[in-house]
């Protein structure tokens, strides 16, 4: 419960950070938070309500922001309806590798696997064809404009960024008070019980899947957006697959403000750590395994559990 | 009301049922015994669909079920529980017992308000909110029982729900199983402790290495001598009677 009122007030506070500050830095900060936010609330549909741990949400990140490109770059399609279609395509695929990796009842480290192999594959079938942009990627003629889904002015982003993630945080407390999220947790908890009480295991996970699938699409897309450009090392890559789960298994895993406080978080200390040390590459992932060591040591329910277990105690 | 005929399962090598048949008929209370390694979780599971039957067919009101995905069993009415309890840990008793009337029950609301009913029916009304773990074993049977019978089933199927209780815990348990029985639900159940099979069965099916050896009203089939060498080896029921007679 208190989390939820941290979590909520948090995300409140967020809303007003453009109107306080002016300052480049802490937008594109929070910019990126918000979008790591939306990514890891897409894994924690998934993974923490349902219990399935992906490797390889790249997959569904990438898609999205690959299809919106490729629609409007080679196929001439206007923005906003590029990146309906492009997040439809994430939850389809998302529904494909559900309805297949389920019916074969892969599970714990399989599913996880799986999941990256698919992530892998994407990847390197992106690298690999011109009409993917091949080794160089893709990227959007600069033309700012509304009608183009590009804002000169980035709090329109930021605004974006911040009613998406808050539209996550919502589906994530329906799920918390829905039957078909109720039956989401009743597989995670026990897949077995689950099914002798009803409930279609197959038919829930692939909903949750593309469920998830499509969230991860929508952060694709507006990452698309707004740097424009996504080559498929950062769209499918498992840097991608590893901030997804990183955020809401450091926030608090199935709740519905975990990833948003984990995000911010793991930003927060990669900021620091990137200044301390001058901007040695990969040194952010080394740094969330260290982080992620520690947490699961000290902290196996992430911060959201922390404020639940004070208000027991 | 279901009838299975001539259900055979291996595993491997092993025969764990070899050709059982039985009936239940609604309303009624049919208690399936027999010992260890006999196979009456095996016939349970292929019942309700968790495992396929190598041979033979399972019928309930009047539709096969074998080859239905157990889901779908559970929908058509037959609901099963399991010898070891599995609760779902990290919910509390209501959540538990809310997803069982889910299946019926779309709004969020009155699932939670129809778990609280169904506790009340087994006795659970007073640990609602506790998560499902901190709940005894008694807890935990009554939870099993109480999630199973949220599904608002036509026939249960309970595995051995009086494992591991005490006498006073047994003698509530038979109270809420007839209980549920005259809401007009049908039971079949697997039971080790006699005195509840004696006190709650109209009639009893004895399994024994995968075959049905004796059926009847339970007074009967105690008595049986192939029933008591079925327990207590060959030639157990002679030197019974011999003893007796001594």
């Amino acid at each position: 419960m208190r989390h939820r009122v941290f979590g909520a007030a948090l995300l409140a506070a967020l809303g007003v950070v453009p109107l306080v500050t002016s300052s480049e830095f802490w937008l594109t900060f929070f910019l990126m938070a918000l979008l790591f936010a939306l990514l890891g609330q897409s894994w924690n549909v998934l993974g923490g309500y349902g219990g399935q741990f992906s490797f390889g949400h790249a997959l569904f990140f990438g898609l999205g922001a690959y299809a919106t490109g490729i629609l409007q770059v080679r196929h001439g399609v206007p923005a906003w309806p590029a990146a309906i279609a492009a997040v439809a395509i994430a939850a389809a695929v998302g529904a494909a590798v559900g309805a297949l990796v389920f019916r074969y009842r892969l599970r714990g480290s399989y599913f996880a696997l799986v999941t990256l192999a698919f992530a892998e594959v994407a990847r390197i079938l992106a690298a690999s064809f011109d009409y993917t942009g091949s080794g160089f990627g893709i990227l959007i003629a600069l033309a700012p404009g509304a009608g183009n889904f590009q804002f000169a002015d980035r709090r329109v982003f930021y605004w974006l960024a911040w009613a998406l993630v808050c539209l996550g945080c919502l589906v994530a407390l329906w799920l918390e008070r829905s039957r078909f999220g109720a039956r989401l947790i009743a597989i995670r908890e026990n897949e077995a019980a689950a099914q002798a009480l009803g409930i279609d295991p197959l038919r829930t996970k692939t909903l949750a899947l593309a469920l998830s699938g499509g969230i991860a699409g929508v952060a694709g897309v507006l990452y698309m957006q707004i740097f424009l450009f996504a080559d498929s090392h950062i769209a499918f890559g498992p840097t991608m697959s590893v901030e997804a789960l990183l955020a809401p298994i450091i926030g608090g895993l199935g709740t519905a403000f975990g990833p948003l406080l984990g995000a911010i978080l793991l930003h927060a200390l990669g900021e620091v750590a990137r200044h301390a040390t001058g901007g040695a590459p990969g040194l952010s992932l080394v740094l969330y395994g260290v982080l992620l060591i520690v947490m699961l040591r000290f902290l196996p329910d992430g911060i959201a559990g922390l404020a639940r277990r004070r208000a027991r105690g | 009301m279901l009838e299975a005929e001539g259900i055979v399962k291996r595993f491997g090598g092993l025969v764990a049922v070899a050709g059982a048949s039985l009936r239940v008929e609604a309303g009624e209370i049919v208690a399936l015994i027999g010992p260890n390694g006999a196979g009456k979780t095996t016939l349970f599971s292929i019942v309700s669909g968790f495992e396929t039957p190598d041979e033979g067919s399972v019928r309930f009101d009047g539709s096969e079920l074998a080859g239905l995905p157990p889901h779908a069993i559970a929908a058509r009415g037959l609901v099963r529980t399991f010898q070891i309890v599995q609760p779902f840990a990290g919910l509390s008793v209501r959540e538990n017992i809310a997803v069982g009337a889910h299946l019926h029950e779309a709004s969020r609301r009155r699932a939670l308000a129809a778990a609280e009913e169904v506790a009340a029916r087994v006795g659970l009304a007073d640990r609602l909110d506790e998560p499902a773990q901190a709940l005894t074993i008694a807890g935990r049977k009554r939870l099993e029982l109480a999630r199973a019978l949220a599904t608002r089933p036509k026939l249960l199927l309970l595995d051995e729900v009086m494992a591991g209780l005490n006498p006073t815990e047994i003698d509530a348990i038979v109270a809420v199983v007839r209980a549920i029985r005259d809401g007009g639900v049908t039971i079949l159940l697997i039971e080790h402790v006699m005195e509840a099979v004696t006190r709650l069965a109209e009639r009893v099916y004895v399994l024994s290495q995968g075959r049905i050896i004796a059926q009847g009203p339970p007074a009967s089939v105690i008595a049986d001598p192939a029933v008591i060498e079925a327990y207590l080896g060959h030639g157990a029921a002679a030197r019974l009677e011999g003893a007796s007679h001594a």
